[in-house]
């Protein structure tokens, strides 16, 4: 077994409840892997298993080299027996203790002198110095995860868990915890699991991201590779892509097919292997597709040209959300982003002919 | 004033809220938080004092303190003294019959409790007792002063109860709320106009008192 596998957290983990969980993964020190899918995937549900909190379980938790859970050996170790910080979703501070209490009482394994000195520097690190003696009702939502993460560190933990925990707070603050968490975990020589229902936030924070269905883990990639390529039409609804299609493979070359989209050929890079007249899902994620004006010139080949009329134009901010409906399939509409400036510079609107290009190696059969 | 009735009441009420306080805070806490099978039953089992009339819980009583029934005769086993018409039968019974003044509020204030935080408690480390003494109990206290000062309350004025199964011997079981209905039995209203004011106002100071923790505690933001 080498050394990787022996450090950081490695979870096996099949559920014997009513919850359905089956959960093979690891996380390297250091590491943060985010865990998103939609409300009762299982996220939660995850988490509390690793802290020993749920427990109809069976599989192992090792972490740290250490078992926490083994129920062939029957082992269970019991929360406090684990070495975990968790940072609940509404933080769960205890409400009759102020801040530097609550970071004392997560301490108990600390001989008493030294507990004081290290909560305060712990505050100080959250950027929380000067509200020690503070009651949780008397801070902010901000600060309140602040002292919820800070008493997660303070126990010194071997693994660092956190339920969705910027999702109570306002988007402003949301936005400085985010950085302020970026900022602290080059400090941090743990696993952190980070459980959202934010892709956004997924993808700004974490290493890797595992999907979550129904209990079960769908995809665990980078956050590039799960844009691009995700595993399944199911992984890339829950992403919130759009633009997936079907097709029927009509040649398969080394390193491409060419499929009938409803009578449009479109070629995809591809290595995998596929048989002639396979019906297969594709997607065109957001960065495959370039609008163009067909009166006006552009440079170079057009990949995959689709030809097509602009259906929808609607301003969101600084983009505008553009469908269009190609000539071949009008049935089949593709909708995706552009930059304002762009619909500006071309003077797009809505009932013009356009034309598409759909970039053969960012396209992504299934 | 009939003072050995006095102390015979307040003798009563305080080891009835005494013992009954470690109950309260574990049947109440498991109510509250475990999934218990039958839970339904034993909320209802709890309830019942509340609902029956004090003689039929007597009547109960008094049949399983017989001699020859299971109680009866191991209690006599155990003390060599009978349970009926005694201060410790009178001390049973009134266990029996504060159940759900015990239970109830401390049950409704360790419900209150976000159970995230219990949660938390234990993943900082803290092993079930010491989440206990130090998250739980200085959460549920107003629970727990609530349902002591209503047990001890509602101990002194119990009545029939008492007659049932204490009867109503001078020193030991003769509560003060059975010495006023002497008193007006004898037609001696002045002496039961005493006793009755005294009991008014002892049951609402401490109902004050309740209303009052219980008031300051939500006033801090604790909750």
């Amino acid at each position: 077994m080498s050394d990787q596998t022996l450090l950081g957290l490695e979870a096996s983990l099949r559920s014997k409840g009513q919850i359905p969980l089956e959960i093979d993964l690891h996380c390297a020190p250091g590491e943060i892997l985010a865990l998103i899918g939609p409300s009762g995937s299982g996220k939660t549900t995850f988490l509390r298993s690793l802290a020993g909190l749920y427990n109809e379980l069976e599989g192992y938790v090792r972490c740290q080299g250490r078992f926490w859970l083994n129920s062939q050996e029957r082992i269970c170790l019991k929360p406090e027996q684990r070495r975990v910080g968790m940072v609940f979703q509404q933080y769960a501070l205890f409400p009759h203790l102020n801040a530097l209490d609550n970071l004392l009482l997560a301490m108990t394994h600390l001989p008493k002198s030294d507990r004081q000195f290290r909560a305060l520097a712990m505050l100080e690190r959250v950027n929380l110095a000067g509200l020690e003696n503070r009651l949780p009702h008397q801070l902010s939502g901000g600060q309140r995860q602040r002292v919820a993460l800070a008493r997660a560190l303070a126990s010194e933990p071997d693994l660092l868990l956190l339920d969705e925990p910027f999702s109570a707070v306002d988007q402003v603050t949301r936005f400085r915890l985010r950085r302020e968490l970026a900022r602290l975990r080059k400090q941090i020589d743990i696993p952190i699991l980070l459980v959202t229902h934010d892709l956004d936030e997924a993808m700004q924070l974490s290493d890797r991201i595992c999907v979550l269905h129904h209990g079960e883990l769908l995809q665990v990639v980078s956050p590039r590779e799960l844009m691009q390529r995700p595993v399944s039409p199911d992984v890339a609804r829950l992403l919130g892509l759009q633009n997936i299609f079907s097709g029927r493979v009509m040649e398969v070359e080394q390193d491409s097919l060419l499929l009938d989209w409803d009578g449009c050929s479109i070629r995809i890079a591809q290595s995998a292997s596929y048989e002639l007249g396979q019906q297969v899902s594709w997607i065109a994620p957001p960065q495959s597709i370039l609008l163009q004006r067909p009166d006006r010139p552009v440079q170079g080949d057009s990949e995959n040209p689709v030809a097509g009329t602009l259906t929808e134009l609607v301003v969101m901010g600084p983009h505008a959300s553009v469908r269009v409906t190609p000539n071949h399939a009008p049935e089949l509409p593709l909708s995706f982003f552009i930059p304002l400036h762009y619909v500006e510079r071309q003077q797009l609107h809505e009932g013009m002919a356009v034309s598409l290009s759909l970039k053969v190696h960012s396209l992504h059969v299934f | 004033m009939d003072w050995q009735a006095l102390k015979v009441s307040l003798e009563l009420a305080f080891w009835t809220s005494f013992f009954l306080f470690p109950i309260g805070v574990f049947v109440g806490r498991a109510l509250a938080v475990r999934q218990l099978p039958f839970r339904p039953v034993i909320q209802s089992l709890i309830f019942l004092p509340l609902v029956l009339p004090p003689t039929v819980l007597g009547y109960y009583f008094l049949v399983a303190i017989a001699p020859d029934a299971l109680l009866g005769s191991g209690w006599f086993w155990l003390t060599g003294r009978p349970l009926a018409f005694t201060f410790e039968g009178l001390l049973m019974v009134s266990l029996i019959a504060n159940l759900p003044f015990a239970i109830q509020p401390v049950q409704n204030s360790f419900a209150a409790i976000d159970s995230d935080v219990r949660d938390a408690a234990r993943v900082c480390g803290l092993n079930f007792w010491q989440a206990l003494w130090k998250v739980e109990l200085p959460l549920a206290w107003p629970g727990l002063l609530s349902a002591f000062l209503l047990t001890f309350t509602h101990t002194l004025g119990e009545f029939g109860v008492v007659l049932m199964v204490g009867g109503n011997l001078e020193g030991e079981t003769r509560t003060l709320s059975i010495a006023i209905y002497d008193e007006v039995q004898a037609l001696n209203m002045t002496a039961a106009g005493q006793m009755s004011l005294l009991l008014l106002v002892l049951a609402f100071v401490s109902l004050l008192l309740v209303q009052w923790k219980t008031q300051r505690f939500a006033d801090k933001g604790q909750r």
